[in-house]
């Protein structure tokens, strides 16, 4: 104890640790019947954290060629003791990830979480959720398999629209006109360099601003406490928060653990451009309702329409003056509901749809 | 012009600005320039080898690499295999959203797998939601050898 005291000492001559403890001390988060949302942003960072260990590990034995991607990672799946458990959990955490990312970003959005005065934590998360589906999409690229071959041919070829300067965004993706090892190559920079980079920054600022303005209280709990129908109760970040977390993030490493264990990631056939596309080629999950709707209207349509409402939803806090002003807004309400409710059924009929 | 008085701050200023501006963009120009490839050696391919005489029955088709894409090479049904009309050959990027497309023997179409588009074997769109045709290439036998180049057919 007396030792300890002493490091404290060292440290608090130089760092004020005193200050540090009586703020964590008064740190609190509030208590209602919507608060278990609050621990989604928490498991996210934690899945994030992740994946940048695995995501290192895996550097280890990873090579970015198109000669040698595939091998490595064959390598990896069956030679390097754990590698199969590293890259699974990889896999799975990355998934959970962005499920999670979605996760928060509806309950932030159906809590009105973006209100004044927290647009800024709004569009930094909403970015980084594009962000996110960028690790994912270039991740995904990495064993050089056939799927995530046609699977990036597909999606890289969406740039050629971006108005005016199309050609050179899908040459700037691609490291050519065509997919091939100069793509893969490029997006492993993109996947373990530009992007850890960007998210870094943009989360560190996310939480920065968190930390500064503290969790918001739903319109409707604020409105009961205003009626002296409820009182307005909290409890300390830490330890009663923080203990709560690591319960969730323990659940989700077993999670992981169990379903890395139990069905490894599959690696797939060799990236093959003489191999015709096979039926029900799909993109990863998080892109099929978008991928889905592509069959039903048409290109132009699909494509501008996704680029402009994913526009509106990172500016939205500003266009939601009604909320800004502590009022309940029921029509952004039922936006978010029906903007899941879409998501999810073309999903599921992504998925289901026969004959195509 | 010459009576325009400029106050001296504003035009220190003017001056840093445009400094800055030209440094910005003497900086950001090669960095621009360099994300952009080169063109790369293999691209501007204009004649491939796509196979041997033989090597395709009547009513089949194989997928050659032109350049760094797939191209299709399909022996039309009933075609004699030895003269160059009764080949067809297209690049096998699908009109729609780029997958790579094949030869259907059992309906004598080219199919893209991706969302079921058909082609005939002109490469015109018989159904599905791609948006043209297949681009055509010109076929040529030298010897046993069939050369496929991308002058319109
Ligand atoms: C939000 C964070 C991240 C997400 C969502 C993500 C997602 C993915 C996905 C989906 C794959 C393909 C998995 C597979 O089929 O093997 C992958 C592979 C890979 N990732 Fe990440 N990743 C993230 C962060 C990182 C970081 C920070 C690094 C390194 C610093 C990294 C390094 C790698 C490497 C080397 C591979 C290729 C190995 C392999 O495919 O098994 N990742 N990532
Ligand atoms: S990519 Fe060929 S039909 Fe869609």
């Amino acid at each position: 104890m007396a030792e300890k005291n002493a490091l404290y000492k060292w440290f608090d001559e130089r760092v004020d640790l005193v200050n540090l403890e009586k703020f964590l001390r008064h740190k609190t988060v509030p208590y209602h019947r919507h608060s278990l949302w609050y621990y989604v942003g928490g498991m996210c960072l934690y899945l994030f954290i992740v994946q940048v260990i695995t995501g290192i590990l895996l550097l280890l034995y990873y090579k970015p060629t198109a000669e040698a991607a595939y091998e490595s990672v064959q390598y990896i799946m069956t030679e390097v003791p754990f590698g199969w458990l590293i890259r699974s959990i990889h896999s799975y955490a990355a998934n959970l990830f962005i499920g999670f990312v979605f996760l928060h970003m509806f309950s932030v959005f159906l809590m009105k979480g973006y209100r004044k005065p927290r647009e800024i934590t709004w569009i930094t998360g909403a970015l980084l959720l594009f962000l996110a589906m960028g690790f994912g999409f270039s991740g995904y690229l990495l064993p050089w398999n056939q799927l995530a071959y046609l699977a990036t041919n597909v999606g890289t070829n969406f740039a050629v629209m971006v108005p005016f300067v199309g050609k050179w965004v899908l040459e700037f993706l691609r490291g050519g006109t065509e997919v091939t090892g100069a793509t893969l190559t490029r997006f492993f920079g993109f996947h373990v360099a530009v992007l850890p980079g960007i998210a870094t920054a943009l989360l560190g600022a996310h939480l920065l601003f968190v930390q500064r303005q503290g969790m918001s209280v739903p319109i409707s709990i604020e409105k009961e406490i205003n009626a002296g129908k409820a009182k307005r109760l909290e409890i300390p970040f830490f330890p009663n928060f923080l203990y709560r977390d690591v319960v969730g993030w323990s659940l989700a490493f077993g999670l992981i653990i169990l379903l890395s264990s139990l069905f490894p990631w599959e690696l797939g056939e060799k990236a093959d451009i003489l191999k015709p596309a096979p039926p029900h080629v799909k993109p990863e999950w998080f892109f099929v309702f978008m991928y889905q709707t592509l069959k039903y209207v048409p290109k132009a349509v699909g494509v501008f329409g996704f680029a402009i409402a994913g526009g509106i939803w990172v500016l939205l806090p500003f266009f939601d003056s009604k909320s800004n002003r502590g009022e309940f807004n029921r029509l952004y309400t039922i936006i978010g509901i029906a903007a899941v409710v879409y998501m999810v059924v073309f999903t599921i009929i992504g998925y289901v749809a026969p004959g195509e | 012009m010459a009576d325009e008085k400029i106050p001296r701050r504003d035009a220190i200023n003017y001056l840093l600005g445009a400094g800055i501006g030209a440094l910005g963009a003497a900086t950001l120009y090669p960095i621009a320039r360099y994300i952009i490839p080169p063109p790369a050696s293999g691209s501007g391919t204009s004649s491939v080898s796509a196979g041997k005489v033989g090597e395709l029955k009547p009513n089949e088709g194989k997928i050659f690499k032109f350049g760094n894409a797939p191209g299709i090479l399909i022996l039309k049904p009933g075609g004699d295999p030895a003269s160059a009309l009764s080949y067809a050959a297209f690049t096998a990027v699908c009109t729609h959203l780029n997958c790579t497309v094949q030869y259907r023997t059992d309906i004598k179409e080219i199919w893209c797998a991706c969302h079921n588009g058909h082609f005939d074997l002109n490469g015109k769109v018989i159904s599905g939601p791609p948006p043209e045709a297949l681009r055509e290439f010109r076929v040529a036998i030298k010897g046993d050898e069939i050369f496929v180049s991308s002058e319109e057919a």
